[in-house]
């Protein structure tokens, strides 16, 4: 599987210049973070992935296929797109109706249905709620229903959009977790977000949008350290990065992210004082 | 002085099996900056809505125990009364605005009460100040970012001077750069203009170095109460699962591995880089 | 309604936000207006009365420059004009035994008329008056608040709805929905997904606003006050000047003299 975009420009109808020439490819099996300020067109960009938005100018391309040439039921199958507000998607009676909704579409067979859900439904922990209706879940259970609806039909590349917003910790890092996961399946996992710290706790490869173009592409290590590029895009270095920032020690590692690393370095520093 | 006492309040929100806060006993002194946190679920924000009423006025179902808020009772007062004393900021931005200009918002709760006109400009133009959206006065709530919004909402708020200001996870939508914003206009709002204000937040990272004392609830219980510093130097607390600051983090994890670090716990990568400065200084 | 003409009907009831003094005039005073013409148009029913109110409009309409939607609007309009007036000779037509006379196809001109000039006062009104003017008209006049309140928050939240819908057509779209396909019941079953969770988010925002409302002193007093007036000014009399005068020549018009008609004119019967 790849993922290619070839300097693709892309206007809304109002005339607003959302992508202003960006090109990009993402290899199977990585994990890209698209990250930049609210306007910056991480959204645009993700959704031009699964055909939702078109380029105006230039093309995208999912495994040589022109997405202008498709529809985005047919490159759904590739390309699972999970929105960040689950109520924009629930509408279902029950959890497995909501599982088997996106598999109905795509003309699965009675019995593969059921093992998809069967499978989704585990994967996610929500077996017990499998005859409950969506709308009487918990904010965070809604999320995981949304997710298994999503990767029911296995698809190759698992778009996330904002997944962190109004998670906490632990939810955070149950997701984290749940995207190496995925990784180690050989699954490519593409998020939007701004959530540095999250990042920097996966440490993916960090595509960093400004007004509509890819300001820089990288390590995530690299990225997420480089304050002028951090500055100008508006995001905030991470914690662990700003005290290193602060100290700003001669021969030390500016790339540090982790935290482990960080208390290493450290630790070595202050002993050897 | 106590501006929120709760004594045993236990809520149960109708149709519930079991109340989604239990037992919470706990007191906001004026002029304090308290910060509510807690897994999803633990109650933060059932806890905010009994602050001016809403539980149980507004959402009936069972409530047990004390509450006083700004000397009154706050489940036996009319929400609208309550108003005049603690404001409440909400989640989502764009659900807190419903007229078609800035002013007009933050003028609804002075319409509301009856305020005569220059009254209300006088107060409008204060808290458009304070919020520095004066620029956007004759906006329309849907051109603004959410940044812009939930500043609108804590002017709207503002605007009927109450004592109290409680915020309800106010960035959850937000961007990082917006969420700070907004947390140094609160932390202004409380250290230059003496509001008490109480957060409800996930984001310790942003907020823990503004708060002066810190709750944390978990399972609709209050777990930790006290000062920021030593609640979340505390192993116990870290285990409830809540985002405590990396620099936190870092400062107890070099601790533990017998690195000689003076001073109190930061908050903050400020902090931590000025502490690790002198240690190596030294 | 968008007619192939080029131009919708609802081109004519958007706002265009701009400076003129036709903007800046008290909404309460065009409302009448409006109505004003609304009665003349009813009262006459002939051609050239009704052309005069039609040509009426026209200084407002450049006064006011928003010469470009209200064409627009009037192609729109016209499609349904010329159905009106195809309905009216039809229908006389057939009652008289195939046969029509001058009378009839005035009669029918006068009718489409009549709704082009109706539709076409409304439009400049709601051209020139933003929502929240209106809403402060009706706040300021003697209707209930709750209903200027449910109208300015409707208004306010349209654009939202319309993304929330978008958004939600293209979650759906992503899990495979393919709205375009599928015979009549299909496709109207296909908008079951897209129904519900707008549905649901609208109720859920209905709370979290109640919440809002509750909590910024709602319903305090019955005696809300208003951050705004509206204060009727010299243009605004000069448009009372103009509703008095209307209505005066209609009313006498009506009663005393006898409107020409077209047919008259031409020689006929």
């Amino acid at each position: 599987m790849t993922l290619t975009v070839e300097d693709v420009h892309f206007s809304y109808q109002s005339g607003v210049k959302a992508l202003k020439g960006v090109s990009l490819t993402v290899k199977d099996g990585e994990f890209v973070a698209v990250m930049g300020q609210n306007g910056a067109g991480k959204t645009t960009l993700v959704k031009q992935f699964n055909g939702l938005l078109k380029p105006t100018k230039g093309r995208v391309l999912v495994n040589g296929t022109d997405t202008t040439k498709t529809s985005v039921a047919a490159i759904a199958k590739t390309v699972g797109f999970v929105f960040q507000n689950p109520d924009h998607q629930l509408f279902s009676e029950t959890v497995e109706e909501e599982i088997a909704f996106a598999l109905r579409n795509f003309g699965y067979a009675a019995d593969v249905i059921e093992k998809r859900v069967e499978w989704a439904v585990n994967l996610l922990g929500l077996s017990q709620y499998r005859k409950t209706s969506p709308f009487m879940l918990s904010g965070g259970e809604r999320k995981r229903v949304a997710l298994a609806s999503v990767l029911a039909w296995d698809p190759q590349v698992l778009v996330l959009d904002e997944p962190t917003i109004g998670q906490d910790h632990q939810q955070k890092e149950n997701l984290r977790q749940f995207i190496v996961q995925l990784q180690t399946q050989g699954k490519t996992v593409i998020i939007v977000t701004h959530d540095v710290e999250f990042v920097a706790e996966c440490s993916p490869r960090v595509v960093l949008m400004r007004e509509g173009k890819i300001v820089a592409d990288g390590a995530g290590k690299d990225i997420l350290t480089d304050e002028k590029v951090l500055a100008e895009s508006s995001i905030v270095l991470p914690q662990v990065a700003q005290v290193f920032t602060y100290l700003n020690i001669p021969g030390f590692p500016k790339n540090v992210i982790d935290l482990y690393e960080a208390k290493q370095l450290l630790k070595k520093k202050l002993e050897r004082n | 002085m106590a501006v929120i006492e709760t004594h045993n309040l236990t809520y149960t929100y109708p149709g519930a099996a079991k109340p989604s806060i239990s037992d919470v006993s706990l007191a906001v002194q004026k002029g304090e900056f308290v910060l509510i946190t807690g897994p999803s679920g633990c109650g933060k924000t059932t806890l905010c809505r009994t602050f001016n009423g809403l539980i149980p006025q507004f959402y009936q179902g069972e409530l047990k125990g004390e509450i006083k808020v700004a000397d009154l009772d706050a489940a036996k007062h009319p929400t609208y009364e309550m108003a005049k004393r603690v404001g409440l900021v909400f989640q989502n931005p764009e659900n807190q605005l419903f007229a078609l200009s800035v002013e007009k918002d933050v003028a609804f709760g002075l319409e509301n009460l009856g305020f005569p006109r220059n009254e209300m400009r006088k107060r409008v133009d204060w808290a458009l100040n304070l919020t520095g959206i004066s620029d956007l006065r004759d906006r329309s709530p849907h051109e603004m970012s959410g940044g812009q919004q939930q500043r609108v909402a804590i002017a709207a708020v503002l605007a009927m001077q109450p004592e109290i200001i409680v915020l309800d996870e106010p960035t959850s939508f937000l961007d990082p750069l917006s969420a700070e914003k907004i947390f140094e206009v609160i932390h202004d709002l409380n250290k230059k203009l003496g509001f008490t204000v109480v957060l409800v937040e996930h984001r310790l990272d942003l907020t823990a170095k503004y708060a002066d004392h810190i709750v944390i609830m978990d399972q609709g219980k209050v777990r930790f109460d006290g000062e920021t510093r030593e609640v979340l130097s505390n192993e116990e607390a870290r285990l409830i699962g809540v985002g405590i600051p990396k620099a936190t983090l870092l400062f107890e994890m070099l601790k533990k591995d017998g690195v000689p670090l003076d001073g109190t716990t930061p908050l903050s990568s400020e902090e931590l880089a000025n502490m690790l400065q002198e240690a190596m200084l030294r | 309604m968008t007619s192939r003409l080029g131009g919708s009907v609802f081109d004519g009831l958007k706002f265009r936000k701009v400076s003129s003094p036709i903007h800046n005039l008290d909404p309460r005073m065009k409302f009448v207006y409006v109505i004003a013409v609304f009665i003349a148009a009813i009262l006459f029913g002939q051609i050239i009365p009704l052309v005069i109110l039609f040509v009426m409009q026209v200084p407002f309409v450049l006064l006011a420059r928003v010469q470009r939607q209200w064409v627009r609007s009037l192609r729109g309009a016209l499609f349904l004009a010329l159905f009106i007036f195809v309905i009216n000779v039809a229908g006389n037509f057939f009652t008289q035994g195939f046969a029509l006379t001058a009378k009839n196809w005035e009669d029918a001109g006068a009718m489409t008329l009549r709704f082009v000039v109706l539709v076409e006062s409304f439009s400049v009104f709601f051209l020139t008056t933003s929502p929240d003017h209106l809403g402060l008209a009706l706040e300021t006049s003697h209707v209930p608040y709750e209903f200027s309140f449910a109208f300015t928050t409707a208004v306010r939240f349209v654009p939202v709805l319309a993304e929330e819908a978008q958004t939600i057509m293209d979650a759906q779209k992503a899990r495979g929905l393919e709205l375009e396909k599928g015979n009549f019941m299909k496709r109207i079953r296909n908008y079951i997904p897209i129904l519900i969770p707008l549905i649901v988010s609208a109720i859920r925002r209905s709370l979290e606003l109640a919440e809002a409302m509750e909590s910024r002193a709602w319903g305090a007093t019955k005696n809300r006050t208003n951050l705004y007036a509206l204060k009727l000014r010299r243009g605004d009399y000069a448009l009372l000047a103009i509703i008095v005068g209307l209505l005066a020549v209609t009313i006498y018009a009506f009663i005393f003299l006898q409107v020409p008609t077209v047919r008259s004119f031409l020689g006929f019967p």
